[in-house]
């Protein structure tokens, strides 16, 4: 057979198709020049214009809608992605037919050959296909339309086609950081966000650590029982829980202050409480919610606590009991190292979890009492600041977007440093 | 020697006796902690349960066990609001955001374990970039996107979220799960002439049912669960899910409707918590096999 020079196969196929054609596979150099043409062609009736206007973001007002130039924008952008990526893929098949050719490897040519080998080799890009079209039309297209629109002016006032967007660079970013009146809300917001994310998140890991120590003692008797009720929180839906909470921590009709604290007058007269402002206390409130999400989220921390300890061999104790241990030195030396090695990157997908947990803050007292300006209430985290600015009476789209952006921001960055540490990268195969 | 013999049996003897009260405290403790932390989980459940069976004019949010039991709440919840069309939209998201998505996912995770193909090492960072994006990044997108695409109050769009939000990670689990199903099986049934879609569909589907089971439930549950999304993309009070529905019966802090609050989130609770108790061996098996997997 014909030798093929790979490197030259490689070089035609700068313009796809031809390398393939080189190769002798006249199909698939036909069907990638018809891509080429096709992405030419879209690009010069509509691509080049979309991208002018994504530059421009239009120039009369009722005409040029800025809004949807920023999205057919973005759509291009994601096309031409695409395209770049498939234009890579073309150059290394180039290569990797004609090494194959060298090595006397089967390479289709015909058309049955080609769909023979689509339905063998192709059958896992086919299936993968609709995960990949989900996840770009419902992710990382709309998170690219957030990342430009955090550079716009896109507010109450300026609402398209009525009026015209426009770029204004870092200028949410400044304001947040630097205009006196943001600048006091995003770090109050912040603030909070972060204390509500660290104290929720840590008791939840206390409570749950604890009771899967405790509960898994071997001399306990209803296990069954006791495990099913632990369980509840988490088999409940959250929503329901939490709009129980807000009643149950009513300030005048609530069981908190009319029946606990009621109770707890009775029996111990002499250190008498008075109910409590939950609702319209902001640190009471704030107080609350963080115990809330104790109940909450202790079961599945629970769950998997239950599951590592019993993995734990037992002879590994006895060893420890014949050397003379003691019952703490145990635990923090055999217990709670396996429990952090296994379980590390479920604590961190809790804490990125409440750093967003919006249900949480907003069904409980809708981010209330109180009011740190910009529209943020006294419990408001970042996440439930972005649904008030964006949903207000006078929205603040690009500020909104903004928030988002630092949020993300911080999550992916949390993210990345586990799944280094986890090495999950080298999951690869 | 008299002295030390006398001696011996008694220190035994009180060693004995402490090791025994020791061992009661250490019991006593242990109960005392579980006793308690099931009575504060209970509480509130109680609460909301008893609630739900008092008539309209209770006084106070609290576990009373006295009164007048009456089921009126539930016929109330149907006739006189929108509750029914709640549960109903909710039931209509869910189903499809579960048939879609386990679909999608059993697909890509089935891939990613058994085939190698140019792109694949590639495709999977994606896929680990993708997972660590909030779906809430978007959230101002989402708003504006619905209203140019004249989907806000849509339920579509909203599911196509759903879905979308749910791929990364679950499709991450699933090939855990379906790297488990030893590689051989597979094998052998090439060796006996099998095609790719028949040793997909008899011989390795059929091995990770649990899985699927489980990924159905989260797949049922995240449109169930969420508020945020579908508060921001439903308008009108119709077309609500029973999340957002039910909030609005409490959020009037004037006109606050508990009995109806109580009734409704037993109905929702209920089939919820019941699925989760079925289920549960299976996935948390399932996620400590994917998270120690990555």
């Amino acid at each position: 057979m014909q030798k093929k020079d790979a490197k030259k196969a490689q070089r035609l196929s700068i313009i796809p198709g031809l390398g393939q054609l080189y190769n002798g596979q006249t199909i698939k150099g036909v069907l990638f020049i018809i891509i080429l043409l096709a992405f030419v062609a879209e690009f010069i009736f509509g691509g080049i214009s979309a991208f002018a206007n994504l530059v421009t973001l239009g120039s009369v007002s009722m005409e040029d809608n800025s809004l949807f130039m920023m999205i057919y924008g973005t759509l291009q952008i994601l096309l031409t992605i695409i395209f770049i990526v498939f234009y890579v893929a073309n150059l290394y098949d180039a290569k990797r037919v004609a090494n194959l050719i060298n090595n006397d490897k089967k390479v289709s040519h015909t058309f049955k050959e080609l769909g023979a080998s689509m339905v063998d080799g192709g059958f896992a890009y086919l299936l993968t296909t609709p995960a990949y079209f989900l996840m770009i039309f419902t992710i990382v297209f709309p998170v690219l339309v957030t990342l430009l629109m955090a550079f716009t002016n896109y507010d109450f006032a300026h609402i398209p086609p009525a009026m015209l967007l426009d770029w204004v660079g870092f200028k949410n970013f400044t304001s947040m950081f630097f205009l006196s009146s943001y600048r006091a809300t995003f770090n109050a917001v912040f603030g909070w966000t972060v204390i509500w994310t660290v104290c929720a998140t840590t008791l939840q890991i206390i409570i749950g650590i604890a009771t899967a120590v405790i509960a898994n003692q071997n001399f306990i008797k209803g296990k069954r029982f006791f495990g099913v009720i632990f369980l509840l929180p988490w088999a409940i839906p959250a929503f329901v829980s939490i709009m129980s909470f807000s009643n149950i921590f009513n300030d005048s009709a609530g069981a908190i202050n009319v029946q606990v604290i009621g109770l707890w007058n009775t029996l111990v007269p002499f250190a008498h409480i008075a109910p409590i402002h939950w609702m319209t206390d902001t640190f009471w409130t704030k107080f609350a919610i963080i115990m809330i999400q104790g109940w909450l989220g202790f079961p599945y921390i629970y769950v998997m606590i239950t599951g590592i300890l019993q993995a734990i061999p037992d002879d590994l104790y006895e060893a420890a009991t014949l050397d003379g241990a003691t019952v703490m030195q145990k635990f923090n030396k055999i217990t709670l190292p396996t429990i952090f090695a296994i379980a590390a990157p479920i604590f961190v997908t809790q804490y990125t979890f409440n750093f967003n947990n919006f249900s949480m803050i907003y069904l409980f007292n809708q981010g209330g009492p109180g009011d740190v300006g910009a529209n943020a209430g006294g419990t408001d985290i970042l996440i439930s600041w972005i649904y008030k600015l964006t949903t207000g009476t006078s929205p603040q789209y690009s500020l909104a977007a903004a928030v988002t952006l630092i949020i993300s921001v911080l999550v992916i960055g949390i993210s990345l440093i586990v799944f280094k540490k986890t090495h999950a990268f080298e999951m690869g195969d | 020697m008299e002295n030390a013999q006398a001696v011996a049996p008694k220190s035994a003897n009180s060693k004995q006796n402490s090791a025994r009260r020791h061992r009661f405290w250490k019991q006593f403790f242990t109960y005392l902690y579980m006793v308690i932390l099931a009575i504060i989980v209970m509480y509130p459940v109680l609460i909301t349960f008893i609630t739900a069976f008092k008539d309209a004019n209770v006084q106070a949010f609290v576990l009373d066990f006295g009164g007048k039991w009456t089921l009126v709440n539930f016929k109330n919840l149907f006739t006189q609001t929108l509750y029914g069309s709640w549960y109903l939209n909710t039931m209509i998201i869910s189903v499809s955001c579960m048939v879609i998505q386990v679909i999608v996912v059993t697909l890509a995770g089935y891939v990613y374990s058994r085939y190698r193909f140019a792109g694949k090492k590639f495709s999977l960072m994606f896929f680990i970039i993708i997972q660590m994006v909030p779906t809430m990044a978007a959230l101002t997108a989402y708003y504006v996107l619905a209203n140019m695409l004249n989907a806000l109050d849509h339920y579509w769009f909203l599911t196509a979220i759903y879905i979308g939000g749910g791929i990364p990670q679950n499709t991450w689990l699933m090939k855990g799960y379906f790297d488990n199903v030893p590689y051989d099986l597979d094998e052998s049934a090439k060796l006996d002439g099998a095609g790719n879609f028949k040793i997909f569909w008899s011989i390795v589907l059929p091995l990770v049912k649990p899985m699927i089971a489980v990924q159905a439930l989260w797949a049922f549950m995240s449109p169930v669960q969420d508020y945020l999304m579908a508060k921001f993309l439903l308008t009108s009070e119709s077309h609500y899910t029973v999340a957002v529905g039910l909030q609005t019966f409490i959020n009037n802090a004037q006109n606050q409707q508990v009995v109806l609050f109580s009734a409704g989130a037993i109905l929702v609770a209920f089939p919820i918590a019941a699925l989760f108790f079925y289920l549960q061996r299976f996935f948390v098996s399932g996620l400590l096999a994917g998270g120690s997997k990555g």
